[in-house]
Parts: C-alpha cells; sequence; structure tokens
C-alpha cells in the first residue's frame, strides 16, 4: 500500500491537475510496525505445533484449540510489552472477533461442501424426467426420478406466491401510503407473524381445511401453509422497498391532480417495481425448503397430480424426507440428490433476488 | 365541504368544487390496502382461535396437568390403557435445546456482526455479508441432515471429552454411553440456524450507533475494543438482546432440524449430553402420523402452547428492538 515517501513534494502554489499527489495514510501502519505481530503468529504456529506433538491432545482440533489459547497469549503479550494493558485487551478481543466470524463462516462451507460430496453420485439426468411412480424406493438410482416432486415443490411455491403476492403487498401499501391508525399496530404483527413456527402453520391448515372443511390433503393446502409463512417475508421486504421511494415522487403525483390510488398505482408501483418482485422472490426462497408445514398438508405423492384441490402431491423437500426415512443407502443417496436439487432451486430463487434487488429502477 | 361560489353571475367556466372529501376511488382504495393491512392480525387470529378450539377438550380433561406432566400415552383400546397427555418434558427439552443453541449462536452471531461493522476489511464485507444471507436461506431439513450425518460424529467427541473433563458437573454427567442425539448436539445445529437472524438484527442496531461518539472515542484515544465497549455496546446493548430473543423464538419453533438430530424421551432429564430430549415440534411431527382423533386434538393443544411460547418471545423480542432502533 502506499507510504509516506509516494508523496513527492510539490509546489502548492501550482495547481497541477495531473499530477494528483497520492492520499497518504498515516494511521496506517507500516511494514515495520506490523513486523512483530507477524513474529507473533509464526511462533504461535510454531508453539502450537509443538504442545500438540508432546501433550496428549491431538488432531486438528486439539491443534485448533492450543492455537487459539496461544495466539491470544502471544497476541496479548506482545501488545502488553510494546504498549499497555488496554492495547493488550484490544488485540486479544481483535483475534476473538476474527475466530467468531470465521467459525461462522466454517458450518457453511462444510454444509455447501457435503450437499455437493454426497449429492452427487445420486445426479443423473434421467431423474429429471422421471418418477417414482413405478420404482420401487429400494431400485437403484438410474431408475426413478424426482420429476414429480420438483414440478410438485414449484407448483405449491407457485400457488403459495399467488396468495402472498397481493396480501404481502397489500400490507406493505397500507404501512406506507395508507399510514391508517393501525399502522404500529400491523407492522408488529406482520413481525409476529414472521415468528409463526412453520409447524404451527402447518396444524392451523390442518384444523381447518381438513377438519373444519372436510377436505383432503391436497396442494392448495400445503399452498396456504407456505403462504403463512411468505406473506410476513414479502409484507416486510416489500414495505423496505416502498419505504425508500421518495416522497416527492408522490406528492408530484398528487399535486398533478391524481387520486392517491392513480398515484400508487402509476408512479409509486412502477418506480418500486424491481423491489418489489425481489421482495416476492425472497418470500419464494424462504418457503421452497420448508418442510414441516408440507408434511401435515399434501400428504406426498410418487407421481404427479396437476389438481390442487384433491389428491396428494410431493414436493422437493417431502421426497428427501421420505428417501431419509426409509433409512438404506439408496434412499439416503437419492435424498441427497433431492437436496442437491432443491439447493440449487433455492440459489436460482436467491441470486434473482439479488440481481434484481441490486438493480436500480 | 365548502363550496366556493362565484358571485358575478357572467358567463364563463363554472368554478370547480374544491373539497377536502378523498374521492370515490380513493375510499374504495383505502378500504382495499386497509383490509389487505389487516389480513397478518386475522390470520394470528385465526390461528389461535383454531388450535385453541381444536385442543379446547384436551386442555379441559388434561387441565394444567397438560404442560406439566411428562407422559404423552395414546388411547388404546384393546389394551384398555387410558389416555393421558403431557407436554411438560416436551416443553422443558424445548427451552433446554433453544437456550443451549443460544448459548453457542448468540457469541458467535454477536462477534460475526461486529467484525462485519467495525473490523472487517471492506474487500471481506461483502462476501462475509453474503455467507451469512445464504446461511439464511438453506432449509432447516439440510441443517438436520447435515447435523444428523456430517456434525454428529464429530460433535460427539466433544461431548466425549466436555463429559471427560467436565463430568462432575451433574449437567455433563452421564449415566450410560449414549452421547448421540443428545440435546447438545441439537442446541449446535440451532445455533448455527440462527445465527443470521441475530447477526442481521445485531449488524442493523450497530449501525444505529452514533457516529459523533464513535469518533469522540477515537479522539480521546480509545482502541477499537474499548471505542466497542463504551459506545456501541451500551448504545446497542437493548436491540442485540431483542436480536437473541428472536433467535431463541426461532430455535423454539424449530422443527425438522431438530427432529433429524434429537431423540425425543418423554422424561426431564438434567445431563444434556445424554441421549435423551425433548421439543413440542418434534413431537407434533413424531405422532401426527399415526395419531388418533382424540391424540390429533392433543397435538393442536401442543401446537397451540408452541404458537403462544413463541408469540411471547417475538413479541418481547419486537418491543425491545422496536425500542431501540428508531425506525422509519
Amino acid at each position: 500500500m502506499s507510504t509516506v515517501t509516494d508523496n513527492k513534494p510539490q509546489d502548492p502554489m501550482v495547481p497541477n491537475e495531473l499530477s494528483v499527489p497520492k492520499p497518504i495514510k498515516p494511521w496506517k501502519a507500516t511494514p515495520k510496525q506490523l513486523l512483530p505481530d507477524f513474529l507473533g503468529a509464526i511462533s504461535a504456529v510454531i508453539a502450537s505445533l509443538m504442545v500438540v506433538a508432546v501433550s496428549p491432545m491431538a488432531g486438528a482440533l486439539g491443534f485448533i484449540l492450543t492455537f487459539i489459547v496461544v495466539s491470544v497469549v502471544t497476541a496479548a503479550s506482545i501488545s502488553w510489552i510494546r504498549q499497555d494493558r488496554k492495547a493488550a485487551a484490544n488485540s486479544v478481543s481483535t483475534i476473538v472477533i476474527y475466530l467468531l466470524a470465521a467459525f461462522v463462516l466454517l458450518p457453511v462451507v462444510s454444509i455447501i461442501f457435503e450437499i455437493i460430496r454426497k449429492g452427487a453420485p445420486g445426479l443423473s439426468i434421467g431423474m429429471f424426467f422421471d418418477d417414482m411412480s413405478v420404482t420401487s424406493s429400494d431400485a437403484p438410482l438410474n431408475e426413478g426420478g424426482l420429476l414429480h416432486a420438483l414440478v410438485g415443490s414449484l407448483y405449491v411455491v407457485a400457488l403459495a406466491t399467488i396468495v402472498s403476492i397481493p396480501i404481502g403487498i397489500l400490507t406493505a401499501l397500507y404501512l406506507t401510503e395508507v399510514k391508517g391508525k393501525a399502522e404500529g399496530t400491523v407492522r408488529f404483527f406482520v413481525q409476529a407473524m414472521s415468528g409463526v413456527p412453520s409447524i404451527v402453520a402447518g396444524l392451523f391448515i390442518y384444523a381447518v381445511w381438513m377438519i373444519t372443511l372436510g377436505g383432503t390433503y391436497s396442494t392448495a393446502a400445503g399452498s396456504l401453509s407456505l403462504s403463512i409463512l411468505m406473506i410476513p417475508t414479502v409484507a416486510r421486504t416489500a414495505e423496505e422497498v416502498l419505504k425508500l421511494i421518495p416522497t416527492d415522487l408522490r406528492e408530484a403525483g398528487l399535486a398533478l391532480g391524481a387520486t392517491q390510488w392513480k398515484t400508487v398505482t402509476l408512479v409509486v408501483i412502477p418506480a418500486a417495481r424491481s423491489g418489489l418482485i425481489t421482495a416476492v422472490i425472497l418470500g419464494t426462497a424462504r418457503v421452497a425448503g420448508e418442510t414441516a408445514p408440507l408434511l401435515l398438508t399434501i400428504g406426498g405423492n410418487d407421481a404427479m397430480n396437476w389438481n390442487p384441490f384433491s389428491g396428494n402431491n410431493s414436493a422437493l423437500p417431502f421426497y428427501v424426507w421420505k428417501n431419509f426415512g426409509i433409512g438404506t443407502e439408496i434412499g439416503a443417496d437419492r435424498a441427497w440428490a433431492g437436496i442437491f436439487v432443491l439447493m440449487i432451486v433455492i440459489m436460482v430463487f436467491f441470486t434473482l433476488a439479488r440481481v434484481l434487488g441490486n438493480k436500480k429502477g | 365541504m365548502s363550496i366556493i361560489e362565484n358571485p358575478s353571475q357572467t358567463e364563463g367556466p363554472k368554478p370547480r368544487t374544491i373539497t377536502s372529501e378523498s374521492r370515490f376511488s380513493d375510499r374504495v382504495f383505502r378500504v382495499v390496502v386497509s383490509s389487505g393491512g389487516f389480513i397478518s392480525l386475522v390470520v394470528l387470529g385465526l390461528i389461535s382461535l383454531f388450535l385453541l378450539y381444536e385442543g379446547l377438550s384436551i386442555f379441559r380433561s388434561e387441565g394444567l396437568g397438560f404442560v406439566t406432566s411428562f407422559e404423552w400415552i395414546a388411547e388404546s383400546i384393546e389394551n384398555g390403557t387410558e389416555a393421558s397427555y403431557g407436554i411438560g418434558a416436551m416443553l422443558y427439552g424445548t427451552l433446554v435445546t433453544g437456550f443451549i443453541g443460544l448459548f453457542f449462536g448468540f457469541p458467535l452471531a454477536l462477534g460475526a456482526a461486529l467484525f462485519l461493522s467495525y473490523y472487517a476489511p471492506e474487500w471481506m464485507k461483502k462476501p462475509m455479508v453474503l455467507v451469512v444471507d445464504v446461511m439464511a436461506a438453506i432449509p432447516s431439513l439440510v441443517f438436520g441432515l447435515w447435523g444428523y450425518y456430517v456434525l454428529m460424529p464429530q460433535a460427539e467427541e466433544w461431548a466425549k471429552l466436555i463429559n471427560k473433563y467436565f463430568g462432575f458437573i451433574p449437567i455433563f454427567s452421564m449415566p450410560g454411553d449414549y452421547f448421540t442425539r443428545s440435546p447438545f448436539i441439537a442446541g449446535l445445529v440451532l445455533a448455527i440456524m440462527i445465527i443470521p437472524i441475530i447477526t442481521s438484527i445485531s449488524r442493523e442496531v450497530f449501525a444505529q450507533t452514533p457516529l459523533d461518539r464513535i469518533q469522540a472515542a477515537y479522539a480521546l484515544g480509545a482502541t477499537r475494543w474499548s471505542m466497542i465497549r463504551a459506545v456501541v455496546i451500551p448504545y446497542g446493548k437493548g436491540g442485540v438482546i431483542g436480536g437473541a430473543m428472536l433467535g431463541l423464538g426461532r430455535a423454539i419453533g424449530e422443527t425438522v432440524a431438530v427432529y433429524t438430530v434429537l431423540n425425543l424421551v418423554y422424561d426431564i432429564r438434567p445431563e444434556i449430553l445424554l441421549s435423551a430430549g425433548g421439543s413440542v415440534a418434534s413431537l407434533i411431527v413424531t405422532k401426527f402420523g399415526e395419531a388418533t382423533a382424540p391424540e390429533l386434538k392433543a397435538l393442536m393443544a401442543a401446537g397451540f402452547v408452541l404458537f403462544v411460547v413463541t408469540l411471547a418471545v417475538n413479541f418481547l423480542a419486537n418491543l425491545i428492538i422496536n425500542r431501540t432502533v428508531r425506525k422509519g
């Protein structure tokens, strides 16, 4: 990085537009100042290797634990000797916070790695074109497929989206445009609704759809249970988006004599369009992997079922769940392949939401 | 309604009526939007109403015993056993795993939030935020299966180590040799699952810390850590606690991940490393498949209790967060 020496002396009276002096960063540590830290880190590695070699602690876990302790002690003593107790506390906390952040990354990396490693053996092109209707669960992996689950998943989520979009966006409009008397209460309840456990959403739909209305397991019931989980996500994200639309736009609309209805539909919503789409996609990403409510509502199926109101249907999480439940090696392979596909579906939604969300206008 | 009348009765355009009353289309718009806005309230009300109604007979017959007793015996006509439903052990187990999750997840999430707000170099921030967002998007089923197949073999060894060195403390003692599927491991999985929400709330809170106070602390010669201790933590304490409670609410309601990892036992055991725990949500999934009609009612009642507990935790958490983080 730039150091003080880069700053060539210049006559301040003669403004030279071509050679703008590089900004100096006197607060940045020079290599010389970094040297003790660097040496400390190396000695910490060596010391912990030595400790692990002579002590009963073995393996990676032993090394990591020893390294944490040794590096904290080294850093603390270096700062204490060079400066004071406060500097020692500062360097210890810096190390601890870097470690905590690293530990947060660890499980995500491991999960993605394992999904790829365990999901790959079960993957094949054929599984996207076949279902399990004529294949027994212990048939080899090249027979059968998860087409029914993939289609079922997209079907359930699409229906849930159709239910959630109007409700979610109306809620967001109520919070940002109408600003009624109950604004605070509604916002509070939307927040509370996003904390509803998924299993409770499933139980509720079961109580309404199956027990009270006498319905059967069906795609529609599954979609309704998912939309309970989706509405708050859509509403909250859409509210954030609508809040970003400048008030000037609304006032301009009203000043031109438009009604509020016209202003919202012709000015506010078009201005927020990409953000609102992001809100909806985030909602779908949130519910696409939900398992618990589907276990109680769609019943599971080995073939496709296009009738939303009657008959069981399957979904990717259900497929994964079912194949793990079988408990055989092949079942587990199928399930991991299902997880792989499920994660790809979710990541597609997720990436779409991010790309659209970052695009302005 | 006020009408301005033109005093001169000459020819010309009739002055238009100026009124403060909203037009018809706007009234319709407001009614439609408002009714849409109230749907979340209605849904929450309906959830509690339906679950309470379905579970009412169980609440009547079991009384307070439903949340205190440990037995879950479905009625069986052949054996002549009388039904008895109690979710005491499950409720206790839910709280235990939830708090274990919080114990591990909270420091990690707080560390990650502090890292992102005050420590991370610029180039590291975006990827790290992305990772935390991806973490929030991973379905609980995936966490559960990862926990079962990948984490559990590792965590079993950690549990053995804890038991070896801290076994004299009652909660770490071990009556047998059953280290798998314990509340400890379920708690570890939950810890990972609640990290994203606590991290994002904490970051939101830290972002509100007044910059002038941060700079004042630095100007007075504070190190980064003393600045955080003196300014950031006192300022954001409430919001961070609220975020932790939201995480706890998540952990309490978690179903599939806990079901996959935890071994359900209808008993309250103090040993967290033992392969015996409880979870109301997992109980519902376990029993739902082959439930008889009365047992189904009991499951509805259990769902109602779970709903009320999570709602209470969430309400409290949101109250704290809204009070700390001034929104809008």
